[in-house]
């Protein structure tokens, strides 16, 4: 196999894999921060409680997070050196300012989090947690920059055979890259806020530690509530600007081979991507692509066929994650609402308890999804429009891709299988009882 | 000229640093099967670098990140000609982090065996492979014109890179357990002061040894014999680790242990400047060497990291130091039985 599609696999096993653990500590540690600060506001035991329970999974999940970002930091180099030659200039500099702004931040007072609870007075000690949580959404924020970048290259002029930095306003005020924070960030709240709320309504089922988590659902709910809404509101931002600034992965995400006018949206296709057609087209609307892509019913919106054959991404991939993530973010918003309409008589509606369990890994499936849709629909570029996914890759043995690639696999396999292991071990345990 | 010449000190000066904190981490976790001889000394000897070892780490993702940003070049055919040796670490190293966390988490001996592994596996293999890169790059690594490594793993173990692995190990050694003896008191402070004691003569002879032996395999002395004055840096390493024996006779562990981390940041820095200006020399043709000046990134660029370097890393120094402060004293009771604890 080429070096290419190795590194190609291995990085994108090994970036879905660290975007397990990324999203619940991104959303979570806001709501523990949120917990604890309650905790020291009113005195309340059970807040304590609660802060302690989700702050042990929490730690967990961290520490998986932590250590598969470190193989990511690296890649760039080992597998993407052409890549990374060709963009360090610009690219290079935000995952250093990410490591010295918000790293540093997150790793050391996580540390103190861990070990402080006996030496730092309350305040302090929440304090501290505020600055985790803080520090991680500052991470994500630099780290999407980067990814923004990538996707929508700005602030730089083509020189010495390289993208070299020229406006670094330009760079950090990119509009995909505030898009795709905007949208990520409520996307993490999301997640965490649906992992509380789903390991709650398993132990009110149970009719356990029914204090912690009623109070623990209740607070996740407005959290899951808000977060739900603005997830759908930026994704539709987002989709406006992918129609503007990637035009090919717009007409992919909607399988749309011919270029036209008061486009259709189709709600389910089966792309045949040799013959330029799609074999089944299921739930065809007319105007709603037109709308949704420039919020203008008459505009014209370019197919795939008027694109080169090899600048088209994967139109597979590319509309079924995007179909999967916005059914799923449909879906969020009904889920929270319901819920806050029963939030009095939770313990009366196992049926809705139920769902919530099972609703569970749906925040991860959507948020796996929509990287996919991101990465993949970019595709055949690395840097949209300057440089190709397959000039991109290092001159290394394939021999030794494979290698790594079989040590990725079987290494984070197991660290999966361990890791999920003990989260559910300690959530189903429940949180300590309150002391007699 | 000057901002590239600025930009190497301070690539070198962020590896020192990640030497010198995340290197007692390694230290203690190779010390760790044979110190802990039951399951409170292997606690102990954990949890005395539960809260730091995490923020030091974050030493080695910035100096990978500078490197990067400053040297895109060098980020891109060192990382990608050490690939092998680089991913050993990187799965050590997740092997490391996870076995803290997870070791504690389930009550069975065998569970607890199998992350004891890991953590000393994943504190040996990066400290010895680190030192192995670095011998390798001081004496110049097989990459052709077009920045191609002629190699494989085999290539960087030679006599030379091996004992820059023996030397990093032992630097380690001392340094974590200077840190054990720190924190601890009781059977498993003695144990680990003695350890420190008996390991001084060892480090003392790898580094005579690796002194004589780099002006045999590399040209590092070059710019040392060009500028007699630089030979300051050798001599306060040297100095440095004199004083460890000094404070170890004297038990002052704590200064022991300052006098180790400037050993090992001077010991890094000799090859620094011994390097300058080449971050990444050819042993096929000089011209093929990376260098500060034919590798950096834009001037631009170099000019908005300095500003970002300049001003947050003296912030990191001062919460860290706050960490370390809080955390250097003597592991007790109660921080043992911290539900949080390892
Ligand atoms: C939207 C957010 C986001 C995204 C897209 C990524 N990460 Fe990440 N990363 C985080 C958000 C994050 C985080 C929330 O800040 C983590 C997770 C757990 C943690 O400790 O920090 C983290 C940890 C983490 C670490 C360990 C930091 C430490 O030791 O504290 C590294 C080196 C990276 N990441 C690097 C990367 C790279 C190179 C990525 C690109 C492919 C990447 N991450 C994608
Ligand atoms: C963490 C969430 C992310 C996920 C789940 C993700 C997922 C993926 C996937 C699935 C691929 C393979 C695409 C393909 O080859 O067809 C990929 C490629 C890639 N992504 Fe991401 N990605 C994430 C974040 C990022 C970020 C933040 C960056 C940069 C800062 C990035 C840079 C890259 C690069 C360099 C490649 C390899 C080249 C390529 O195949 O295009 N990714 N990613
Ligand atoms: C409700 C309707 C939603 C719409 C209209 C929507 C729209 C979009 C669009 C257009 C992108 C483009 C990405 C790109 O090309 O770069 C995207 C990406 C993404 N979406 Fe969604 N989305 C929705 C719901 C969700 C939900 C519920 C989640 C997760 C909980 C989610 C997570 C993501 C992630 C992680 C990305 C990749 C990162 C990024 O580009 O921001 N989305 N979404």
């Amino acid at each position: 196999m080429d070096v290419v599609l190795l590194s190609r696999l291995q990085f994108a096993a090994a970036t879905m894999f660290h975007f397990l653990f990324v999203p619940l500590t991104l959303g979570l540690s806001v709501i523990i921060a949120v917990m604890e600060t309650r905790y020291v506001q009113t005195g309340d035991e059970t807040y304590l409680r609660m802060t302690k329970f989700w702050g042990k999974l929490f730690l967990i999940n961290f520490a998986l997070g932590v250590v598969t970002g470190i193989t990511l930091e690296f890649q760039f180099g080992t597998n993407w050196s052409r890549y990374s030659a060709y963009v360090g200039d610009i690219f290079g500099s935000l995952l250093a300012i990410e490591a010295t702004v918000a790293f540093f931040l997150e790793s050391t007072f996580i540390g103190i989090w861990i070990f402080g609870w006996k030496k730092l007075s309350k305040k302090t000690h929440a304090a501290v947690m505020w600055v985790v949580a803080l520090a991680g959404n500052l991470s994500a924020m630099w780290i999407l920059t980067a990814n923004g970048w990538m996707q929508h290259p700005v602030g730089y002029v083509i020189r010495n055979g390289r993208a070299e930095l020229s406006d670094f306003g330009a760079v950090i005020t990119n509009k995909f890259a505030l898009l795709e924070l905007a949208h990520m960030i409520p996307a993490a709240l999301l997640l965490g806020a649906f992992f509380v709320m789903g390991i709650s309504a398993y132990h009110l089922l149970k009719k356990q530690h029914v204090d912690v988590s009623t109070r623990s659902f209740n607070m996740a709910l407005v959290f899951g509530l808000v977060a739900s809404l603005a997830v759908a509101a930026t994704g539709d931002m987002h989709g406006v600007h992918v129609a503007e600034v990637q035009p090919a992965k717009l007409a992919a995400m909607e399988a749309h081979w011919e270029t036209q006018t008061q486009a259709p949206i189709v709600l389910f296709a089966i792309p045949d991507e040799e013959n330029e057609r799609n074999l089944i087209e299921i739930g065809k609307i007319p105007y709603i692509l037109s709308f949704l892509g420039y919020h203008d019913i008459n505009a014209e919106v370019k197919g795939l066929r008027d694109f080169p054959k090899d600048e088209r991404p994967p139109v597979l991939i590319t509309l079924f994650s995007f179909r999967t993530m916005v059914a799923l973010g449909t879906l969020f918003p009904l889920l929270t609402i319901i819920g806050l309409v029963l939030r009095k008589r939770l313990m009366e509606n196992p049926w809705y308890l139920w769902i919530m369990v099972f609703a569970i890994p749906l925040p991860y499936v959507a948020i796996e999804m929509g990287w996919v849709l991101a990465e993949v629909g970019r595709q055949p570029w690395i840097v949209y429009g300057l440089l190709k996914t397959a000039d991109a890759a290092s001159p290394v043995a394939s021999s030794q891709v494979l290698t790594s690639l079989i040590g990725f696999i079987l290494v984070y396999g197991l660290l999966g299988m361990v890791g999920f292991y003990l989260m559910f071990k300690n959530a189903v345990k429940g949180p300590e009882p309150a002391d007699a | 000229m000057v901002l590239q010449a600025t930009w190497f000190f301070i690539w070198g000066l962020l590896w020192a640093l990640f030497f010198m904190t995340d290197g007692f981490d390694f230290g203690v976790g190779t010390l760790y099967p044979f110190l802990g001889k039951s399951d409170e000394d292997k606690r102990k000897m954990i949890n005395s670098l539960g809260p730091l070892w995490d923020g030091n780490e974050v030493w080695l993702i910035t100096a990978g990140g500078v490197t990067f940003a400053a040297f895109p070049l060098v980020y891109a055919v060192m990382f990608s000609s050490l690939y092998t040796a680089l991913m050993l670490i990187l799965f050590a190293l997740i092997l490391r982090g996870v076995s803290f966390e997870f070791r504690g988490k389930v009550d069975h001996p065998l569970w607890r065996k199998v992350w004891d592994t890991c953590i000393f596996i994943g504190s040996f293999v990066p400290a010895l492979l680190f030192g192995v890169a670095f011998g390798n790059i001081f004496q110049g690594v097989p990459i052709n014109q077009e920045g191609i490594f002629q190699g494989n793993l085999f290539t960087l173990l030679n006599p030379y890179g091996i004992l820059g692995g023996l030397l990093f190990v032992a630097l380690f050694l001392v340094h974590g357990a200077l840190w054990i003896a720190i924190k601890t008191d009781g059977d498993l402070h003695d144990r680990a002061a003695a350890t420190a004691n008996r390991l001084w003569p060892v480090l003392l002879g790898i580094i005579v040894v690796f002194l004589i032996a780099t002006a045999v395999f590399t040209p590092l002395y070059a710019n040392y014999l060009a500028y007699p004055v630089l030979f300051l840096v050798p001599l306060v390493a040297v100095a440095a680790l004199l004083g460890v024996k000094y404070f170890l006779t004297k038990k002052a562990y704590f200064k022991a242990w300052f006098a180790s981390a400037a050993t090992i940041v001077f010991c890094t820095f000799f090859g620094v400047v011994g390097l300058f200006p080449n971050l990444f020399p050819s042993s096929i043709d000089p011209a093929y060497s990376l260098t500060a000046f034919n590798a950096s990134s834009s001037p631009l660029t170099l000019r908005i990291m300095l500003i970002v370097v300049i001003l947050f890393i003296p912030i990191v120094l001062v919460y860290q130091v706050w960490a370390y402060v809080m955390f250097s004293k003597k592991l007790t009771e109660e921080d043992l039985s911290l539900e949080e604890a390892y």
